[in-house]
């Protein structure tokens, strides 16, 4: 990629920090062995991932050894959602989810669904937030699973985690997972012994460290289903042998997110506070999907009647990089499943555009968007009269 | 932070009459041993009670967090305090409930008038506290018989007390006040929580441990040192004596016949274990031992073990499953550790078939061939000492790499 390039779609994934790459590149070379083979290298490859294990740990305020290394977002999700609902049939087989969640969660219960369990799913208002009243009403004794995410990756909601985990544990035995995917390292996650999250799903390619690594946490042993059997490994929930500078770098680069936390928290308000303040002078044109009350980081909204495709050819001609409401669905032509759920009007649906900021965003960044922007909703709206 | 001191009842302690003192004074030299990161801490010790003054939020949290596993403590409370004056009380109740949150919750108002002359009598005190209690928190309700909370006020002559958990702690007795012994360090599962226990009931522990180098390999050694590191946080320190033990296991598995190859080893390692135990002064040796669990530990094993010594052997798992040993090791978190693959010494050599209901004599006849003394005063005389907890490495070759 060009190193002029303005990278604005930090919810995608992320540039690696050097430091994490360099971490990652030590530890290849120096701590390679199998941190399960007894010998000495092997028991250093392993002491070194405890450290990684409890520097996680630490983080969140759970255990190391409730630290499970997988590799990525979408297996951690996966495997809180098939191996609590395994492990739990004998409770009952009622699970609860959004309809914002990520695929890797809303797949994952579709096809439990096609199992005999019986799935609902938790409608949002026009700013993405579920209602505590409804979730009152839906959980049940016999609910096994909640999971619902903590900051939405399209448009930023950020869910009321705390009061949902107090309503869940107190009328029912359900587990309480959290996708943490999009505010792991941007805003505290963390567990409060039975007054949060039981399961929380982290990820390490969108905190700068490197695709294919990413964690399950769970708040304490948690009956839970192996998700890849076999060896053993990772306290015989997750088979295979563990990549351990995957794991390290992990760990450096959420140690990293989290001192720099303060700071870019106050970076990431001014430049949301700035672009939603610059997005609603455009009146009719834009509909905005995230507010300044959601995830500082990501600013989302649509053009109307535009594609939005054209938005960003449009932009990367200008060297600019964001991305439609979210990566992974922008290849298809379908409306996306949260801009269905917030009842986007149809002239909108199309056009949805997602900026995202990440640690090596910078001022000039914002200003240039600003700057490229204006220009192209010129040039297409004179396009469209002719 | 309205909490101003830490009221920690002693529980077992108050019954015993004479020894009171050198309980309460253990205690504190426990509890001082626990928090030396957060020292000094303000401690007042009274007969039937102990109150740590709270400076600051840190050391409160520090408090709260680790005084559950400190030995000798039935259970504490934070308390609060506040002038003797009927609306500065009621706002203390409101404050304390507060801490609550926002569910559901019951409640009741229990009152000790220590100063009798203070104007309000006890029901006056319940009715008043109780009623602006219930006016500010809606989720509140009374109920007398089993409340979630109890709100204690208790009227002192110097000002109003009061508190609203009891949060159990560690119980047992503060580590030391009940001598000491030296416990049989295996690595295993059943060992450290052996030594766990005694701990509880008030013992000093010195641990030993046989090493058979190349058989077993340093990192089992690494293992038994963290496990015995493990024991330190609850309250004392531990000397750990490391045992050449090869030249006596090889030596065994060459002159006696293979099936009581165990046994025999079982009473070396207890001989040697005698003659540390006299050296530094400890009075019993405390074993992981569990009845039937292995074919050393039947009732015909443990006795012809046993017959080498007349010192106290203390069992505290002998009657326990090993279910139930395994929850306390998850508990004190040994657990982990002790499941590490490593060999110990009692895994290496086991013959096939050892003899589950071997008799001291006979096995005292093969012994005799072989003169084992020698090599028993030489591995006592050789063996390495270790006091933990262990000073923290240094240098942290992993520092720069997280």
């Amino acid at each position: 990629m060009n190193s002029n390039i303005i990278y604005l779609d930090n919810s995608a994934t992320t540039k690696p920090h050097p430091e994490v790459l360099q971490t990652f590149l030590q530890v290849n070379e120096q701590y390679y062995a199998n941190p399960a083979s007894i010998h000495e290298a092997g028991v250093e490859a392993n002491a070194l991932l405890m450290r990684a294990r409890e520097q996680i740990a630490g983080i969140v305020g759970t255990e190391a050894k409730h630290v499970i290394f997988t590799a990525g977002g979408t297996e951690s999700n996966n495997f809180a959602i098939f191996g609590t609902a395994q492990a739990n049939t004998h409770k009952g087989k009622h699970i609860l989810t959004t309809k914002i969640e990520h695929p890797s969660v809303l797949e994952a219960v579709k096809r439990l669904a096609q199992e005999g369990f019986e799935v609902e799913y938790l409608a949002v208002n026009e700013v993405g937030i579920i209602s505590l009243d409804k979730l009152r009403e839906k959980v049940r004794p016999d609910t096994i699973l909640v999971s619902i995410m903590h900051v939405n990756n399209e448009m930023g909601a950020i869910q009321p985690i705390a009061e949902a985990a107090a309503i869940i544990h107190a009328q029912s035995r359900a587990l309480f997972h959290v996708d943490a995917v999009q505010s792991f390292g941007k805003i505290p996650v963390r567990f409060h012994d039975e007054h949060g999250p039981d399961l929380i799903t982290i990820s390490g390619h969108k905190i700068h460290a490197l695709k294919g690594s990413g964690a399950l946490l769970l708040r304490k042993k948690l009956t839970v289903a192996p998700f890849l059997v076999g060896g053993g490994q990772e306290f015989g929930l997750r088979s295979g042998t563990v990549a351990v500078p995957q794991a390290v770098a992990l760990a450096k680069a959420a140690r990293m997110a989290i001192e720099a936390m303060p700071e870019k928290q106050l970076q990431f308000e001014k430049w949301s506070n700035d672009l939603h303040a610059f997005l609603r002078k455009f009146g009719r044109d834009i509909h905005l999907l995230s507010s300044e009350a959601g995830a500082a980081h990501i600013v989302s909204f649509s053009v109307n009647g535009l594609k939005g495709e054209v938005l960003i050819n449009a932009l990367q001609q200008h060297g600019i990089i964001v991305s439609t409401s979210s990566a992974c669905s922008s290849k298809q032509t379908t409306t996306s499943h949260v801009v269905e759920a917030l009842n986007v009007i149809p002239s909108f649906k199309k056009g949805v555009l997602r900026v995202s900021f990440g640690a090596h965003t910078t001022d000039a960044h914002i200003e240039q968007f600003k700057k490229v922007f204006t220009v192209i909703m010129r040039d297409l709206k004179g396009e469209n009269k002719e | 932070m309205i909490f101003k001191e830490i009221l920690i009842r002693y529980g077992e302690l108050s019954t015993k009459g004479r020894n009171k003192n050198d309980f309460i004074r253990r205690l504190r030299e426990n509890i001082r041993y626990s928090f030396t990161d957060i020292w000094p801490l303000k401690i007042r010790a009274e007969r039937d009670r102990m109150f740590i003054e709270i400076e600051n939020d840190e050391k409160y949290e520090v408090l709260m967090q680790r005084l559950p596993e400190v030995f000798g403590i039935q259970s504490f409370s934070p308390v609060a305090a506040c002038e003797k004056d009927i609306d500065a009380m009621k706002q203390l109740a409101i404050d304390i409930m507060a801490q609550y949150g926002d569910k559901p919750l019951t409640f009741k108002v229990e009152v000790r008038r220590t100063d009798k002359h203070f104007p309000f009598d006890t029901y006056m005190i319940q009715r008043e506290l109780g009623g602006a209690v219930l006016s500010n928190h809606q989720n509140i309700s009374v109920q007398v018989k089993k409340p979630d909370v109890e709100l204690r006020v208790e009227v002192r002559y110097d000002a109003i007390y009061m508190m609203g958990q009891i949060i159990p702690g560690a119980a047992g007795m503060p580590v030391g006040s009940n001598g000491k012994s030296l416990l049989m360090l295996s690595g295993g599962i059943d060992s450290p929580v052996a030594g766990y226990l005694m701990m509880k009931r008030g013992v000093r522990l010195e641990a030993i441990h046989f090493y058979s180098p190349p058989y077993t390999s340093e990192h089992s050694l690494q293992k038994v040192k963290d496990l015995a590191n493990e024991l330190t946080k609850f309250g004392a320190k531990i000397r750990l004596h490391v045992i050449p033990f090869t030249e006596i296991q090889v030596l065994i598995k060459d002159r006696v016949p293979e099936n009581m190859t165990m046994t025999v080893t079982r009473r070396m390692m207890l001989r040697i274990a005698d003659k540390v135990r006299e050296e530094i002064g400890a009075l019993a040796i405390v074993t992981g031992e569990s009845l039937g669990q292995v074919a050393s530990q039947t009732l015909e094993s443990l006795t012809a073990i046993n017959a080498v010594t007349t010192t106290p052997i203390l069992r505290p798992l002998i009657a326990m499953d090993k279910l139930d040993i395994i929850q306390i090791a998850e508990r004190i978190n040994t657990y982990e550790t002790s499941v590490q693959p490593y060999e110990d010494c009692c895994t290496i050599f086991t013959p096939a078939r050892p003899k589950t209901k071997p008799k001291a004599e006979k096995v005292a006849y093969f012994e005799s061939f072989t003169e084992f003394d020698e090599l028993i005063e030489r591995a006592v005389k050789n063996r390495e000492m270790h006091l933990l907890p262990a000073k923290k490495e240094t240098v942290d070759k992993f520092a720069d790499l997280l």
